[in-house]
């Protein structure tokens, strides 16, 4: 009787629409709210790079032109190549990826809904300051946004100086444009200290009683690893980009040389941020996996505790290897040996990961479902990015290797392609609790497939490109690189028809999807916490908190 | 039935000052482009002026709701915790805040670029030529004494309060901090005055600017934070079990004092 009555009370929400998605305080709809803005901004800088492949597609420039930016090649007509164009599309491309769509997606967005629950918290620790979190994040965005449309270099608008924002590139480049790119990435590091303050505060203070530690489930345990990462390297990077600041504005001379200023400087601020920053971006990826792969194995996740060290362990490392991304700035042989050494370490505590994935469906019984698929599809992609990451680490084979298309290639098998598998895989696995409808299966298994052979057809010939001496960051690629790039946009093109596809899905199922009416509509093994509410879970979840035989499985550890 | 609430956090109602502070945020952040950049043509200080007041009044409103709720009882034991792990969480940030600034000065002082460009296989001198540095032993020592005194001012406000339940003191301690504090600022401004190198132009003033100037605007907002303290200490808020936006306060008086002990060290003594 209890618990109909709580039911049939949350049917009808009091709080109007303004103070629901305005004035949150609710970390369920803050989720929502994250991962809706995160995919809105993942698609304009999607986009982006549909422009950027439909360039680089045949040797010359037919698209981007001084005379103006086309969409269909016109022979006839001239066409001054716009490198300034080019750089502006591959800056914002990063930029917005890195801070204001995968950041928010995983962190914001999962990290936010489903951490509370997974640790049976009724909310965050500071559920009012979650909102300006979210709202910092949304400022950030719209500076970005203005920043882009604002004049800059080359008498253009945007800044191009790449999303490193590299000195003395970014202290000299003309307009306002790049002073707001500054102060959008100081918002949105502000919107993530804060995010990590209230994740790390709640995964200490509130867990349901008797959740040790050890008995976190691995995605909060991700959340925690991620929200420590942020807590320390983006403090730093705000340092950096106020030297660019002053810099630009106030004649300081942090990385002009003529004032006796250094901009290697910059280089190792920049990446000492950079470097736990592609962890931040992929490791609450790992804690999504965990789940995903030990649900449809029908089986615990193989090694719990060593799955946990060694999210610990590729946070910590995360912070000593960054001058892998400077090899060539003119770093003493010991140094290069040091970073080279350290960064191979880190391949230990990735393959205990990667190997107990395997190792958790070895024996089980495998549902190939989509959630599955995206998980499958993380593992083989993070682990060919990651092999090519061990190349790469080696400073000798850097010399080849950087600043070409290898590295493009290997940074988007690892990161991004492994943040947005995993981003995919827990969008099927949780929508339907999230939403209380159920995606078609057969779509997202099409999505699946299509993604799966876009992405690799896209990024797998930019290895051949890399090792053929093609440089990153180019806007016209001479003749001699024209076979694989051609092959890679047409990959581009199909991740793309796929990527609007996933669109259509999600907009289907939202509005026609099948009702979800169990709280668990996957098996046994999703076993977590938020398995236990009804989907989509009340407004204000775990008012009387959880007890230990509702979460503890022994079998699960 | 519905809704009850059994267990000791802190669910809140909704609240405007989330959106209020990002607009006041991206309003003043624009705003200060479009005052400081010289790609700008004529420079106007009033957009930026308006964010200021909206997150100056967002910050004032938010805070006063924290302190009702505390009043209303919200602030369980629970919470606390919660509110104290948040706060040090804060100021860690804070520390990596600054390590970018010690980077700094720290790498230009081991290795100062060769002005004729032969960097870094020959390294320059430091202080760059021509710089002429404070001497740590004059009024930066003074300084240092006094925001020392400050945070002992601080302490005993605490003891005053946790261990005696002593108002009077409590208010006392928190004055001498807070007057301190003033002071520090005051004799800080002084020196700027008297720098024998510019801002502008050379690494030395960068960096030294740049360190202790954000050291000097922490110092101000720990000042107002230990007024804020001391208004409501007046008022009776803080009992010898709750108090803890005043150890928040505190804590912070501390991290500013460590910092200048870094920058006093570092910076004025060694990096001469």
């Amino acid at each position: 009787m209890a618990d109909a009555a709580i039911h049939g009370h949350d049917h009808h929400d009091d709080r109007s629409f303004f103070e629901r998605w305005f004035m949150s305080t609710n970390h369920k709809d803050i989720g929502i709210l994250y991962l809706f803005v995160a995919a809105i901004v993942g698609f304009i800088s999607v986009l982006f790079t549909m422009y950027m492949r439909l360039e680089l597609m045949e040797p010359g420039v037919q698209y981007m032109c001084l005379e103006g930016a086309r969409l269909i090649a016109d022979a006839s007509a001239e066409c001054t190549p716009n490198g300034h164009l080019w750089n502006v599309l591959i800056t914002y491309h990063g930029v917005l990826m890195m801070f204001f769509v995968v950041i928010p997606a995983l962190f914001g967005g999962f990290g936010n809904y489903f951490m509370p629950l997974q640790i049976g918290a009724p909310d965050m620790a500071f559920p009012r300051m979650n909102n300006l979190s979210f709202w910092m994040f949304v400022a950030g965005v719209s500076l970005g946004v203005a920043s882009l449309l604002a004049p800059g270099g080359n008498g253009q608008s945007g800044s191009g100086v790449g999303w490193v924002l590299y000195a003395p590139l970014s202290t000299s480049e003309g307009g306002f444009s790049m002073d707001l790119a500054i102060f959008a990435v100081h918002l949105s590091g502000a919107s993530s200290i804060l995010g990590a303050i209230n994740m790390i505060t709640t995964f200490l203070n509130m867990r349901a009683p008797g959740m040790k530690l050890f008995k976190v489930p691995l995605f909060s345990w991700s959340i925690f690893v991620t929200a420590w990462l942020i807590l320390l390297s983006l403090p730093v990077l705000a340092g950096a980009i106020t030297m660019l600041l002053t810099d630009r504005n106030f004649g300081t001379t942090f990385f002009d040389p003529a004032g006796g200023g250094d901009p290697i400087l910059y280089q190792h601020i920049l990446w000492f941020f950079g470097h736990p920053e592609v962890y931040i971006v992929v490791v609450p990826g790992f804690g999504i996996i965990s789940h995903v792969v030990a649900t449809f194995s029908k089986k615990p996740v193989f090694g719990y505790l060593p799955m946990v060290w060694a999210m610990i362990a590729i946070g910590a490392l995360g912070f000593v290897v960054w001058a892998h991304h400077m090899y060539t700035v003119g770093m003493s042989l010991t140094q290069q040996s040091y970073f080279m050494l350290a960064t191979m370490v880190i391949a230990v505590p990735t393959g205990i990961k990667i190997f107990s994935w395997i190792a958790t469906m070895w024996g089980g019984s495998v549902e190939f479902k989509t959630p599955m698929l995206f998980a499958i599809g993380f593992i083989f992609i993070f682990t060919m990015g990651g092999v090519t990451g061990i190349v790469l680490s080696q400073a000798p084979l850097d010399r080849a290797y950087h600043d070409t298309y290898y590295v493009v290639a290997h940074f988007h098998y690892t990161m991004s392609l492994g943040a947005i598998f995993a981003i995919f895989a827990g969008v099927y696995f949780y929508i339907g609790k999230m939403s209380g409808r159920q995606y078609p299966e057969w779509a997202g298994k099409l999505h699946f497939a299509t993604f799966f052979i876009g992405v690799n057809v896209t990024f797998f010939p930019q290895h051949f490109l890399g090792r053929q001496g093609m440089p990153r960051r180019i806007l016209e690629a001479p003749e001699g690189f024209a076979y694989w790039n051609y092959i890679s946009s047409w990959g581009a093109f199909l991740s793309f028809a796929s990527f609007v596809f996933f669109v259509g899905i999600v907009i289907y199922t939202l509005r026609f999807g099948r009702k979800v009416t169990e709280n668990n509509y996957w098996n046994e093994w999703a076993d977590t916490l938020e398995w236990t509410l009804p989907s989509p879970p009340p407004e204000h979840t775990f008012e009387t908190l959880p007890k230990q035989s509702d979460w503890d499985r022994g079998h699960a550890h | 039935m519905a809704h009850a609430k059994n267990h000791d956090y802190h669910i809140l109602s909704p609240s405007i000052w989330p959106l209020a502070g990002a607009v006041s945020g991206f309003v003043m952040l624009f705003g200060f482009v479009l005052m400081v950049s010289p790609e700008v043509g004529s420079n106007q200080p009033w957009m930026f002026l308006i964010g200021l007041v909206g997150v100056g009044y967002t910050m004032f409103a938010w805070w006063s709701d924290v302190v009702a709720e505390g009043h209303a009882g919200d602030h369980t034991p629970v919470v606390r915790i919660g509110l104290r792990f948040g706060f040090i969480l804060f100021i860690m940030s804070e520390v990596m805040f600054f390590a970018a600034w010690f980077w700094s000065f720290l790498k230009h002082a081991m290795y100062p670029m060769d002005p004729d460009g032969m960097s870094p296989m020959v390294d320059g001198i430091w202080p760059p030529a021509g710089i002429e540095t404070f001497d740590p032993w004059h009024l930066p020592l003074i300084n240092t004494l006094i925001l020392l005194l400050s945070g002992c001012a601080a302490t005993w406000a605490h003891h005053a309060i946790a261990h005696e339940n002593n108002r009077r003191d409590l208010v006392r301690g928190l004055a001498v901090a807070a007057l301190l504090g003033g002071l520090f600022t005051f004799f800080q401004a002084y020196e700027y005055s008297h720098a024998g190198f510019g801002f502008a132009g050379n690494i030395y003033g960068a960096n030294f600017f740049m360190a202790t100037g954000f050291h000097g605007l922490h110092v101000i907002i720990g000042t107002i934070f230990l007024l804020v303290c001391l208004g409501r200490a007046m008022r009776g808020h803080f009992t010898p079990e709750r108090h803890v936006g005043f150890e928040a306060a505190t804590w912070y008086w501390h991290f500013v004092d460590v910092v200048w002990l870094l920058l006093f060290t570092v910076v004025y003594i060694w990096g001469r």
